[in-house]
């Protein structure tokens, strides 16, 4: 029986008849991971001996007739910026690169009660500064469709090994379309939640004020079950909203969204955007009104200054996120002779290049005499932002965009142009600087690449979102088709 | 000096004792062995996330309270970065510009003149790690170790109006402050273990002048009595530069309490630039009236009320009054003491004499005297009935402080009870007159000192225990 390329939602109902056991779906992904990782490079740590022992454990409650919650014994990766418990988290940094953290994040706690098999922990950029996985410390990950291409970033290793079979699901996290942009080139569904429906405790911080995790699944119903296990007011994090969580997948709905209101805001599709994007995105707004919505075109007129404001407020939080990486008390260190020559060899050593970019960045937004010029003035555009939302969701019930301006670029193509970088997220970072849920969805292929389309939503509606992206999955008919990532031969 | 007027603000900064940290759960106990007192949010590790423990809000709000601050009804936490070992994260979460509460006073008294000093703000932060400096300086082998212990108590901000004029009202400022953060129960304000700690601003400008002088910041001062005289130094040091003509360098100095005097430690152009920004960590604090109310309710009743009781209820002077209330302890003792025995003043003048002594000597707060105010009260009973003296009830103060006995165990036990027995007294007065003839000779000539020698003598015979006034008494029928 082919396992690989199955949803959750398949594999649970296949786990549930006794079709197939916890083990041997552990053992089946275990060994898709062997015959393709060399290629993809996905996974930073690949926890095999772990996987096994807890397939085992799920082998057990399932002899003795246990009901299976329904990611129970589903093979998954982790972002290797959310904390495990005795088990190295490294954000794909130097810095570090064999810290072992002595707790769990909130939402691998939740997992692990949901019956989870971690199958590794993925690479990214540098503390999930990237849009290409290239600023890993490490190694850079291929994109699974083409090798000599990004899979996106910074949750590039998760995205990765989701579209190239080696695990059924996998979290990431979204600071400016880390989730977004990664799902929409590998070809998955992505999903960066509302600013606080899903706790950050254990997430280590890159923009405390933007960043999100939230699933990469093969489809909108994974997204769902995904969602279902790791939202919810945690205690531990003062962000996390106390809001109650619905029953995503009873929401997907039949794929009908008859008198539905959708924005199309035309800032989103400006004269530099890859035609075969565009084409995907035209078909998608087909689609929908073919589902029974109204898509008609709308404004965010601020959306321009999204880019630049993000570039001030997620660098100035992480020059104090990352203040804490100065080889005092964990982490990488090196001799010096005194202390300040301690702090200033380990950050220069420690660090990659866009990560100390982005800290100098971040420094010099919130020095005294250009705090006011920089800082408040880039808190003040994000206030409009936001406004610019509000006033759109006043008459759409949710807004259709491209997830990013391009498919997924070759390796090596951006990597020493930072700003072209940047652009990568032009239209991820609007949605983190207002706080919103944001979902790519496949919607289809531009020259055999795939394309995502992001749908936005006011606050903590993600149910409607996934109902949205699930009525253009079922139309698009991009679910079931994955990379051919020839094993055996030399790719 | 005195055509220089000084210009003192004071930043108290003082350890909240809530029974957790500021935001997460560790015990804020003190003297703990080394890390111990530590959890993965207190550390700063890669992830962690501050969680505001109301606790230290509501003592917060009861101090801000109690010094007549206006409370923001929405209050923020921003971060303090700077690089020091002891701080974990290398950022403090403080409050910048949004404090908790602004714009109070505290009313101090110098020399029986009460005045009001400002309170600019009150706000609420986290204190730092210990750094402990093992080997010689400059040693190849010296190295530093780091206790994470204090890193993430509460500390609470408290920062003066420059209306502080001398160090003597400085002195009276903290001293106020202190017996105010005592009756709140709020900390221990032990500053050897650093649980109040004060910094100053001073400068000196021509009296009469309404324009400021340059300031220095003071550091290191570590007894009120410390920083009173640092402040006299450098008053006097500003006021001698000013009068050669000199100009005053804006600077941070350290008090070196072994050579009395203050040094430079960094001037202006090395100060920090801490790059504030809000806490992203945490959301706004919004304090609503019910809150504020709550706190209200459960304030106490604050020194400068209960100095005013104690008059009105006790007729006590002024003095005893302001004495026995400077501290809450003291005048806890004190009222206890009423509950067994009537007169206050008796009380008071034993609690400022005998009691304070002894604590100073042994260095005891009242609660922990072996001496419970009931004891002191059957003390002060046998004296009434006349079972001892007066002069006796000292000697036996003084065991019942050193053993923790009963009054009338130790009375018994040494055989101290007074002998009012006119008849045994007497055989002892015959004795004497017939042992010291010239004295009583003296009296009789008019020479009315010698009387005092001749009862001497008698005290001296029954090693003090005959009732002096039987003594008087009987001497001067014997002498007639
Ligand atoms: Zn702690």
């Amino acid at each position: 029986m082919d396992l690989l390329f199955r949803p959750a939602h398949e594999l649970h109902r296949l786990l549930r008849r006794r079709e197939v056991g916890a083990r041997e779906l552990a053992e089946a992904f275990l060994a898709r991971l062997d015959a393709v990782e060399d290629k993809v490079k996905a996974f930073v740590t690949v926890t095999r001996k772990l996987a096994l022992e807890q397939a085992a454990a799920i082998e057990v409650r399932l002899a003795r007739g246990e009901e299976l919650s329904p990611l129970a014994g589903l093979p998954l990766a982790l972002k290797d910026n959310l904390c495990t418990r005795g088990l190295r988290t490294t954000c794909s940094s130097r810095m570090l690169a064999e810290w072992v953290p002595p707790y769990s994040a909130t939402v691998v706690e939740r997992l692990a009660e949901a019956g989870m098999v971690l199958v590794g922990k993925t690479n990214m950029d540098e503390f999930a500064m990237g849009s290409s996985t290239e600023n890993s410390a490490f190694f850079p990950t291929r994109n699974p469709w083409d090798l000599e291409r990004v899979p996106g970033g910074s949750s590039g290793g998760s995205a990765a090994a989701v579209a190239a079979g080696e695990v059924v699901y996998a979290l990431g996290s979204d600071t400016g379309g880390s989730i977004r942009q990664p799902a929409s080139f590998c070809g998955v569904v992505g999903l960066k939640p509302t600013y606080g429906l899903v706790s950050r405790y254990g997430l280590v911080a890159f923009a405390s004020s933007l960043d999100q995790i939230g699933p990469l699944t093969r489809d909108v119903t994974d997204c769902a079950l995904v969602l279902q296990a790791i939202a919810g007011h945690d205690p531990r994090d003062s962000t996390s909203a106390p809001v109650p969580v619905p029953d995503y997948v009873a929401a997907l709905g039949d794929g009908r969204l008859a008198g539905l209101k959708i924005g199309v805001p035309k800032e989103y599709f400006p004269p530099g955007i890859e035609p075969g994007v565009r084409q995907a995105v035209e078909r998608a707004l087909g689609y929908l009104e073919e589902a029974g919505a109204r898509c008609e075109e709308t404004s965010l007129p601020h959306t321009p200054y999204a880019l630049p404001a993000y570039y001030l407020v997620a660098p100035a939080e992480a020059s104090s996120n990352l203040a804490r990486y100065d080889g005092v008390q964990y982490g990488y260190r090196t001799e010096a002779e005194d202390l300040r020559q301690m702090y200033r060899r380990t950050r220069r050593l420690g660090f990659g290049a866009e990560v100390k970019r982005r800290i100098m960045l971040g420094t010099y937004a919130l020095s005294a005499g250009y705090y006011d010029a920089y800082y408040l003035k880039a808190l003040k555009v994000r206030r409009l932002i936001k406004e610019d939302f509000d006033r759109a969701f006043g008459r759409f019930a949710v807004l259709v965009t491209p997830t990013s301006p391009t498919v997924a670029f070759r390796l090596g193509e951006k990597i020493a142009d930072p700003l072209a970088m940047y652009l990568s997220d032009l239209f991820t970072i609007p949605v983190n600087m207002a706080g919103l849920p944001g979902l790519s969805v496949p919607c289809g292929f531009s020259n055999g690449l795939p394309v995502g389309l992001q749908i936005i939503g006011p606050p903590f509606s993600e149910a409607l979102l996934l109902r949205v992206g699930y009525a253009v999955e079922q139309a698009a008919g991009c679910a079931g088709r994955w990379p051919a990532l020839e094993v055996g031969s030399d790719g | 000096m005195a055509e220089y007027e000084a210009v003192i603000g004071l930043e108290v900064h003082v350890e909240l004792k809530t029974a957790s940290k500021a935001f997460c759960g560790c015990s804020t106990a003190f003297g703990a062995a080394p890390n111990t007192h530590i959890c993965p949010v207190c550390l700063g590790l890669p992830g962690v996330l501050p969680v505001i423990n109301r606790k230290m809000v509501d003592y917060a709000l009861k101090v801000a309270l109690a010094l007549n601050c206006r409370i923001a009804p929405h209050c923020k936490f921003d971060r303090k970065n700077y690089y020091y070992p002891d701080l974990p994260k290398n950022y403090q979460i403080s409050q910048y510009d949004l404090p908790l509460a602004t714009d109070g006073y505290l009313e101090v008294e110098v020399d029986g003149r009460r005045r009001r000093i400002g309170i600019i703000r009150v706000h609420m932060e986290e204190d730092a790690g210990k750094l402990i400096h093992e080997g010689e300086a400059l040693n190849p082998g010296a190295y530093s170790l780091v206790d994470l212990n204090r890193t993430g108590v509460p500390l609470l901000e408290i920062v003066s109006a420059p209306d502080i004029h001398s160090p003597e009202e400085a002195y009276a400022y903290l001293t106020s402050l202190k017996a105010i953060l005592q009756y709140l129960d709020v900390s221990d304000c032990k500053m050897e273990e650093g649980s109040l700690r004060c910094d100053a601003n001073i400068s000196v400008r021509p009296r009469g002048s309404e324009v400021l002088g340059t300031k220095t910041e003071l550091k290191n001062m570590n007894s009120f009595r410390a920083l009173q005289r640092a402040l006299a130094y450098e008053i006097e040091r500003q006021s001698e530069i000013l009068a050669r003509g000199g100009r005053i360098k804006q600077e941070t100095r350290a008090w070196d309490e072994s050579r009395g005097v203050t040094v430079s430690l960094r001037g202006k152009e090395e100060a920090h630039d801490y790059r504030y920004f809000p806490e992203p960590d945490l959301v706004p604090l919004a304090i609503g009236e019910d809150w504020i109310n709550r706190i209200r309710e459960e304030l106490p009743e604050l020194p400068a009320e209960r100095r005013r009781r104690f008059q009105e209820q006790y007729g006590l002077p002024p003095y005893d009054a302001a004495v026995l209330t400077a501290s809450k302890s003291m005048a806890d003792y004190f009222e206890a003491c009423l509950g067994h025995y009537r007169e206050a003043k008796t009380v008071s003048n034993w609690l400022m004499g005998d009691f304070s002594r002894l604590l100073n000597a042994h260095g005891l707060e009242p609660e922990q005297a072996p001496v419970r105010p009931q004891d002191l009260a059957e003390l002060l009973t046998l004296i009434d009935e006349g079972t001892i003296s007066g002069k006796i009830a000292k000697t036996v103060f003084e065991e019942m402080f050193l053993t923790g006995k009963k009054a009338r165990t130790v009375v018994e036990e040494k055989g101290l009870v007074q002998i009012s027995d006119e008849a045994a007294v007497l055989a002892v007065v015959e004795e004497v007159l017939a042992a010291h003839p010239g004295p009583a000779a003296d009296y009789r000539a008019g020479k009315e000192k010698a009387l005092g020698f001749l009862v001497g003598q008698v005290m001296k015979a029954t090693r003090g225990k005959a009732n002096p006034a039987l003594v008087n008494k009987l001497l001067k029928e014997r002498l007639e």
